[in-house]
């Protein structure tokens, strides 16, 4: 027997959009015609476009995964990473047998458990004791394992005193916790785990992340993990893929992929101007420049710590506009922002014709060595936007520097050194 | 394909085998079917007062009002058997039948948060409902042990004989063409809705067609020509059985059981070939 524990081989995964009715009817006759009649093959598995967000649909096919040709070792931690709509929950739901693929075929060793959802078949007028025994045997547990686990269940969920209210009384953290339990202490030979560690308070994802590396590293189970948690893949997972539009475009160790699929998640470079979305049509853009340069990669070297944002541009009504400049880090979490129309009492008032914004940010001269990305908007403050420059600007900050000209990145330090 | 098949433990594909019905894994999950059973029973009382009386509550009163319509009002006679016993033998029977079939068919789509998550074997569910119900419609038939005792005490005409040993065959049919025939329905009604709504309705018009309400001999009397309709009705049987075993009226033959048994073991197939089949894509439609 080969080490191999799944082996995915030319998955595909079709959906159809739109509603179902009598619209849909004509295509299922269809269907049933050309295949059981005709004895040919599915006519619609040849039509389907790649499943792109952006682009306007033509077809009322798409392709959730294409052509996914992968095989996962035994014990290996699979993390598999990707944007939103990329396949990742539909790979995992195919290979949990919740839906079946349109095409290829899936071979696996042992038993499949999935955590794609804690808490699945939780009853609420049962008391947790009762689902416990419920949900276990959802999962495929039998009886008498269950009940060999139940104190162990117990008192990593921190239920005891609970355990025989139903569990419509519990917080939502409780019900979780006791799911997320459950899951973990059966004895899949693979664990399939979607995003669940999002859920709990800081002290239960540390304690969940620390059982999943138990189940892989002493145990020797095969996990695939899905999670935008770059954090969370990166200490768990061995090796990694990325998703993109129905398919696998990087396969690699973890750190590869990871830098991969944030690097290509980032800002291109550019004008920032390219990247313009107007609100409101009295308005026209002319130019955008920071610190006089029109491209959308600023670095800000150390010692240096002004940034002046310079719009220019036609209104053909006069305007009261204000200026809001939101940073973000390399994992999309809001770091800082600048807007004066907030905090300070007079906004300009702009007349009819040219205009010219031009706003200086001081920044603190004490940040850390950090990437941002910056969304540039000119608004009337809580009244409306009127447009936007959305991650629009890479900004790349050296930071301040130690006495020896020690840098302190900001994954260390955090967002300042402190004075 | 049988090389690969010996390899490895289970493989996904976009459809099962044609003639692969499953059984060996629903067998596998039997401790979830407990569980289910389990909670169907266990949360029908749950924050009751009475509790496990409301089983006993609903046949009851039924039956008071049956004999008050049907016996009293229409005036329809009940072959020499006590109303009481004969109403409520009806009632439990065809009770348990159009609950099972209710039930099960719409199993897809009340399910469809559970199954949309986790894998296991989708006939566990009906299955669970049947059984389930079966145990209700036990618990029930003290009641109308009770109410036998009650009129044997006061000497009414009713005997019960060997054929009231046939009891597991006539419970096997109701099962079966309950669960038989709502699975079809709910495979039916994954993607298409139009099915679910005449099953309520359907179900009610049944009845009228099965011996609950008038025992069959009223029937052979004064609508001959309509017979065979009621005849080819696998139910019917049942109840006459049923009634023919425990109180020594009505009618029995082998030919009509036998009818009704072989009708519910194609249902039964049928349903379960049917029912395999949408499992394991429904949920892109439902």
């Amino acid at each position: 027997m080969s080490d191999t524990a799944i082996k995915f081989e030319n998955i595909s995964k079709q959906y159809r959009l739109g509603t179902i009715g009598t619209g849909t009817l004509s295509h299922d006759l269809n269907r049933w015609w050309t295949i059981n009649v005709r004895g040919k093959e599915d006519p619609y598995l040849k039509v389907g476009q790649v499943n792109d967000r952006e682009a306007k649909s033509t077809s009322d096919y798409v392709w959730a995964l294409q052509d996914i040709d992968l095989e996962v070792k035994q014990g290996e931690v699979l993390g598999i990473i990707g944007n939103n709509g990329a396949g990742k929950s539909t790979l995992l739901k195919i290979l949990s047998r919740v839906t079946n693929p349109s095409t290829g075929r899936i071979l696996a060793h042992g038993r499949i458990a999935s955590l794609l959802e804690v808490g699945t078949g939780f009853h609420p007028e049962l008391t947790g004791r009762e689902n416990i025994y419920m949900n276990g045997s959802i999962m495929g547990m039998s009886k008498t394992e269950i009940t060999s686990k139940f104190d162990e269940i117990v008192e990593f969920a921190g239920v005891e005193k609970y355990i025989d209210t139903p569990v419509k009384r519990y917080s939502s953290g409780m019900t979780v916790r006791l799911g997320f339990a459950i899951a973990a202490h059966m004895e899949p030979e693979i664990l399939v785990v979607d995003e669940v560690l999002a859920v709990g308070d800081a002290e239960f994802q540390k304690r969940a992340i620390g059982k999943m590396q138990d189940v892989s590293n002493y145990q020797g189970r095969t996990v695939l993990f899905v999670s935008h948690n770059m954090g969370a893949i990166e200490q768990l997972c061995s090796r990694a893929i990325s998703l993109d539009k129905g398919k696998i475009n990087l396969s690699g160790t973890t750190n590869d992929v990871i830098n991969h699929y944030l690097k290509n998640n980032s800002i291109v470079e550019g004008k920032i101007i390219d990247s313009l979305k107007i609100h409101n049509h009295q308005i026209t853009i002319e130019s955008i420049t920071i610190n006089q340069s029109p491209n959308n990669i600023i670095v800000i070297n150390p010692h240096e710590n002004r940034l002046t944002v310079n719009i220019k541009g036609y209104l053909s009504e006069g305007k009261k506009m204000s200026l809001e400049i939101r940073f973000y880090d390399q994992l999309e979490h809001l770091q800082m922002l600048f807007s004066p129309g907030h905090l300070y009492e007079n906004i300009k008032f702009f007349e009819k014709g040219q205009f010219e914004i031009s706003e200086t940010i001081v920044l603190p001269d004490s940040l850390t060595k950090n990437e941002f990305k910056l969304t540039i908007d000119v608004t009337r403050p809580n009244i409306e936007k009127l447009f936007s420059f959305r991650n629009s600007v890479k900004l790349i900050c050296k930071g301040i520097q130690g006495y020896s000209g020690l840098e302190f990145p900001a994954s260390n330090c955090g967002l300042l050194m402190l004075r | 394909m049988s090389d690969i098949n010996k390899e490895w433990d289970f493989i996904i594909e976009p459809k099962g085998s044609m003639f692969n019905l499953n059984l060996k894994e629903v067998w596998h999950y039997k401790d979830l079917l407990e569980m289910y059973i389990k909670r169907d029973i266990v949360t029908f009382y749950k924050q009751t007062l009475l509790g496990p009386l409301w089983f006993f509550i609903q046949p009851f009163f039924t039956t008071i009002v049956f004999m008050f319509v049907f016996g009293g009002l229409a005036g329809i006679p009940t072959d020499g058997i006590p109303q009481p016993l004969f109403y409520l033998s009806g009632i439990c029977l065809w009770n348990y039948f159009s609950e099972s079939l209710i039930k099960t068919s719409d199993t897809f789509y009340t399910n469809q948060a559970v199954f949309g998550k986790v894998y296991f074997p989708r006939l566990i569910v009906p299955l669970s409902v049947t059984i389930s119900g079966l145990l209700k419609m036990l618990i029930q038939l003290f009641l109308f042990a009770g109410v036998y005792i009650y009129f044997l005490s006061k000497g009414a005409s009713i005997e019960i004989n060997r054929y009231a040993f046939l009891f597991p065959v006539l419970i096997f049919i109701l099962a079966g063409l309950g669960l038989g025939f709502g699975i079809i329905i709910s495979s039916m009604t994954t993607k298409y809705r139009d099915l679910k709504f005449l099953v309520a309705f359907a179900i009610q018009l049944w009845m009228y067609f099965t011996p609950v309400i008038y025992p069959l001999s009223v029937m052979e009397g004064n609508y001959k020509k309509y017979m065979w309709l009621i005849q080819a009705n696998p139910l019917t049987a049942v109840l006459e059985t049923f009634k023919y075993g425990f109180l020594g009226r009505g009618s029995f033959s082998w030919f009509a059981l036998g009818y009704s048994v072989i009708f519910t073991f194609f249902i039964l197939l049928l349903g379960t070939w049917i029912f395999n089949r949408v499992e394991r894509s429904f949920m892109d439609v439902v």
